[in-house]
């Protein structure tokens, strides 16, 4: 049995190309991006670039941690491939935090309005919450405990490899992982499902507030992980690898992209609703750019890719079966929901639509280190978590 | 309303009941239905039945449910009776998606479940004939309909050599009928 994956030669290249295409876009970037918007455009697309990818990487630690809580256990034949995409979280953590360091203590760009509040009634008033040091502290908190609670379950996992076969260390081995697990669930409820997506990224409009916006910032980014998985799934599969993965298996990730795309328009839907029926102008203004401004063909496009094609193209059986078409939607999703975070900052930031190359070519550069990453971890270790009580229930997997 | 023939053969394991559909497909007896106490997963494949169209069905009514509800609240609210809600249009896409969605959800949920009951012919007080009263019980029950060629001596010694623990031969209803259990009795009674 092929356990023990090599980097193929050629997708060391393709993320070195992609990497290096990313570095160049940055490059020319520091010298193209002059003038009236040139600034906050270059950090926007930073910003916007390296937030959504931590938090698509950080989908797989908390694909762990559900699947670890909830005791599903038909993933673990392919449990090493979200612990490999899991382990970029420190790196882009660290990207996430110069960045924002650079925003925040640099005021570059002028993207957060919040940190010049003298004279403006409601930015005041939201100081106490709103300041360079509480958002910087929370953010490095978040960042820390991210990483931190990523490698612990990472090296949990490894150790698995070396441990005794018997029913007590077996037993041992599940109540560790619950309470690990059951640690990040809280640490990542408080962060991307509450707090974080504000201080980064709802504080742009800075004037502006939803409810609904961290759960919907984190349904966009929960789907896109889902389908990196996947994606990878995929790879390794074609290569030979991971043997024991077949239909079944795809068919519950297939679902899982399925129902997460249809779980983030019901969150798009409800922001958007309420907004809409309220009618109040301190909320409209959100949507003004977006649905009647220049922003207007992104915003009709963001909810084609992901949720019109998601449903009608992996509603059925036999599509979330295929491994070509899932390998398909899952790239389709996550440039979807790319889109989403481009939409989410650029109208606050840049105010007017340009063709996205700038933010395309550093996507590509985020693409390009993640597959890097991952494809480095996943050498590291066997593909198999040979020792885990639940491979059996993997293995015998029935849908 | 088809009397036929059957010889029933019931198993206590299902380690049995698979490689026993199986040779029983393969000597070309026709298998009218096996039933189980519980769902067991692959046992539709190693019956060969085909993949069912249920899901299509559900489609379908879902694009009814969609079309009824937003075609009928946008006649209403721009032709027949248009009213001045809070200043909205008199077409508020928006607004008609809740409604649109639960109509949506409805028709394809009821429709599923009247199109079940008729593939699986079952309604109210329509019966069905009963080959084993322990079959929603502890046992698995295969019935083999019996054609003009097929001698019932040679299946229920076919059956027996693929391990059955009881075997019978039982003259039934094959479909569905309006009426009372004790009916069977007095139709068939010899």
């Amino acid at each position: 049995m092929k356990d023990q994956f090599v980097v193929p030669a050629r997708l060391k290249t393709t993320s070195f190309v992609l990497l290096g295409i990313g570095l160049l876009t940055l490059l020319i970037g520091i010298f193209a991006l002059n003038g009236e918007h040139g600034p906050t455009r270059f950090w926007a697309g930073l910003l916007q670039n390296s937030t959504f990818f931590l938090m698509v990487a950080l989908a797989s630690t908390f694909f762990i941690c559900v699947t670890t809580l909830a005791h599903g256990g038909w993933q673990m034949a392919f449990r090493r491939v979200p612990e490999a995409i899991s382990m970029a979280v420190p790196v882009l953590s660290v990207i996430v935090l110069v960045v924002l360091g650079f925003l925040i203590f640099g005021n570059k760009g002028h993207i957060y309005h919040w940190l010049h509040p003298h004279g403006d009634k409601v930015l005041e008033f939201k100081s106490p919450f709103l300041n360079a040091g509480f958002v910087s502290t929370m953010t490095v908190i978040t960042l820390a405990l991210w990483s931190l609670l990523t490698v612990k379950l990472r090296r949990m996992s490894l150790a698995e490899d070396k441990m005794l076969l018997d029913q007590d260390s077996r037993k041992a081995l599940i109540w560790k992982g619950t309470v690990w697990c059951g640690l990040f669930a809280v640490v990542y409820a408080l962060s991307m499902g509450s707090t974080t997506p504000w201080i980064w990224l709802m504080s742009i409009d800075a004037h502006w507030f939803s409810t609904m916006y961290s759960w919907y910032t984190f349904a966009s980014t929960w789907v896109s992980g889902l389908s990196l998985i996947a994606l990878f799934v995929v790879y390794l599969k074609s290569k030979g690898y991971l043997e024991m993965v077949n239909e079944e298996h795809l068919h519950d990730l297939g679902k899982f992209m399925f129902a997460f795309s249809v779980f983030w328009t019901y969150l798009w839907f409800s922001q958007y609703m309420l907004i809409w029926y309220a009618n109040m102008p301190e909320e409209t203004i959100y949507f003004k750019p977006r649905v009647w401004g220049e922003f207007r063909p992104v915003f009709f496009l963001n909810l084609i890719i992901n949720f019109i094609c998601p449903l009608l193209i992996l509603m059925k059986r036999n599509s979330k079966r295929n491994y070509t078409l899932v390998a398909f939607m899952g790239g389709l999703i996550i440039f979807g929901h790319w889109l989403d975070f481009f939409q989410m900052v650029m109208p606050a930031t840049v105010k007017h639509l340009y063709f996205p190359w700038y933010e395309l070519g550093l996507g590509l550069g985020f693409v390009g280190l993640i597959i890097y990453l991952t494809a480095q971890q996943l050498a590291k270790a066997p593909l198999t978590a040979k020792n885990h009580p639940y491979l059996k229930e993997s293995i015998v997997h029935h849908t | 309303m088809a009397v036929k023939k059957f010889v029933v053969g019931s198993f206590d394991d299902e380690a049995v009941l698979f490689p026993a559909v199986k040779k029983v497909r393969q000597a070309g007896y026709k298998i009218h239905d096996v039933y189980t106490p519980f769902p067991i997963h692959g046992l539709d494949h190693a019956m060969g039945l085909r993949e069912t169209s249920l899901h299509t069905a559900g489609f379908i009514y879902a694009l009814c449910g969609t079309t009824t509800a937003l075609s009928f609240m946008s006649w209403v609210f721009t032709t027949d009776w248009p009213m001045n809600i809070g200043g909205k249009p008199h077409f508020p896409l928006p607004a008609f998606i809740p409604i649109t969605f639960e109509l949506t959800v409805l028709f394809s949920a009821v429709g599923m479940v009247m199109t079940f009951m008729y593939l699986c012919q079952m309604a109210p007080f329509v019966k069905k004939h009963i080959f084993h009263p322990r079959q929603t019980d502890d046992l698995f029950v295969m019935a083999i309909e019996l054609s003009d060629k097929t001698g019932a001596e040679e299946v229920k010694g076919f059956l027996n050599s693929v391990g059955a623990k009881e075997i019978n031969e039982q003259t039934a209803e094959a479909g569905w009928w309006l009426g009372r259990f004790d009916r069977e009795d007095k139709v068939f009674a010899k």
